[in-house]
């Protein structure tokens, strides 16, 4: 039975690092390549974009109003917050608050 | 040098000391393991979303190729962020290996956002804190809800927000220090077709494709007139 679950913890890991490991292998020699600057000035941007849109509106229920509204909001208090003290920790700290808040209270469903 | 670490990695402690427990429960609540493997799976795979589908596929006793398969497809949104990373990862020596084992979402957003030292030990040093951090902070949340299984009573709902805030702010700072628009129109429009053609769990990896694709294109065929001068007049 344990003997299972290590191997199954092990085939997982090992799939993991393989994921996050291989275009250091593939790629290494091509470093300096410019392309590989140009994706590595760019794509990092691209990548926050997405973690945050596919979350937002990815999910089966996503543009249901019970799940939107918290989110938005959240979401819009998170972004004027930065944008007026640019404080990273007041941002994340408030805009989860207000969301935590929102889900909790049940006040949108 | 760990102080200023310990400053970045703030947020991703209060994603990740959370979302670990939430792990910690569900482990010990559906399989019938001591708890201490919790904090092994938290060491040695060091996935969130690789985890929580390890459980589901421990549940149904599930044979060991679609476990490598499942996973494989689940994160193969790594591979994107390894490729923006090559260079900089270059000389880090004996950290190398950890720095890209660690290379979660959350790292991969702290270390692409950042201010980068000059000096590359110091540089590798604080990515290595930062990677050492989170995935403290991550083993500990496993460890913590792995033990108090389902007699946890802290009503945390809603605190996995924390990590969407997080991106949120490093996606203004990435905006704030690019000054362009482009990687985020290429990310939206990427993002829209993936909404509409692709079923939820593969909208991430498949709107990350799409995107380095457009990049690939962007660099061969540059759009802004910029670019377009300099290659008329070389």
């Amino acid at each position: 039975m344990q003997v299972y679950l290590l191997t199954v913890i092990g085939v997982a890991a090992l799939a993991t690092f393989a994921t996050r490991v291989l275009p250091f292998i593939f790629l290494a020699r091509h470093a300096d390549h410019p392309l590989l600057a140009h994706l590595g000035r760019y794509l990092p941007a691209g990548v926050m974009f997405l973690l945050v849109f596919i979350f937002m509106f990815g999910q089966p229920q996503s543009l249901e109003p019970q799940v939107l509204l918290p989110q938005s909001l959240a979401a819009l208090v998170v972004i004027g917050l930065h944008l007026w003290r640019r404080q990273a920790l007041i941002s994340i700290g408030v805009g989860t608050g207000v969301y935590m808040l929102c889900v909790q209270s049940g006040y949108f469903t | 040098m760990f102080t200023q670490a310990v400053k970045f990695s703030i947020p991703v402690m209060f994603g990740y000391l959370p979302l670990g427990a939430a792990f910690g429960v569900m482990f010990t609540s559906s399989l019938p393991y001591d708890w201490y493997f919790a904090t092994l799976m938290g060491l040695v795979i060091y996935a969130g979303a690789g985890q929580f589908l390890a459980v589901t596929l421990l549940a149904t006793q599930a044979s060991l190729l679609e476990v490598a398969i499942a996973t494989f497809a689940l994160n193969a949104r790594h591979i994107f962020f390894g490729l923006s990373l090559i260079k900089r990862y270059q000389g880090a020596g004996w950290r190398k290996l950890y720095l890209i084992f660690g290379l979660t979402d959350e790292t991969y957003s702290l270390q692409t956002s950042r201010f980068t030292l000059s000096d590359p030990n110091q540089e590798h040093q604080l990515g290595f804190y930062i990677t050492l951090l989170n995935q403290g902070y991550w083993v500990l949340g496993c460890t913590l809800g792995a033990l108090a299984g389902r007699y946890l009573t802290f009503n945390s709902q809603g605190i996995e927000f924390t990590l969407v805030a997080l991106f949120i702010v490093l996606a203004l700072e990435q905006y704030s220090a690019l000054g362009q628009k482009k990687p985020f129109a290429l990310a939206l429009f990427s993002g829209c077709i993936a909404l509409i053609l692709v079923p939820s769990q593969h909208q991430l990896p498949i709107a990350l494709l799409l995107t380095s694709g457009l990049l690939i294109l962007d660099f061969k065929y540059p759009l802004n007139k910029a670019a377009l001068l300099c290659k008329s007049t070389s």
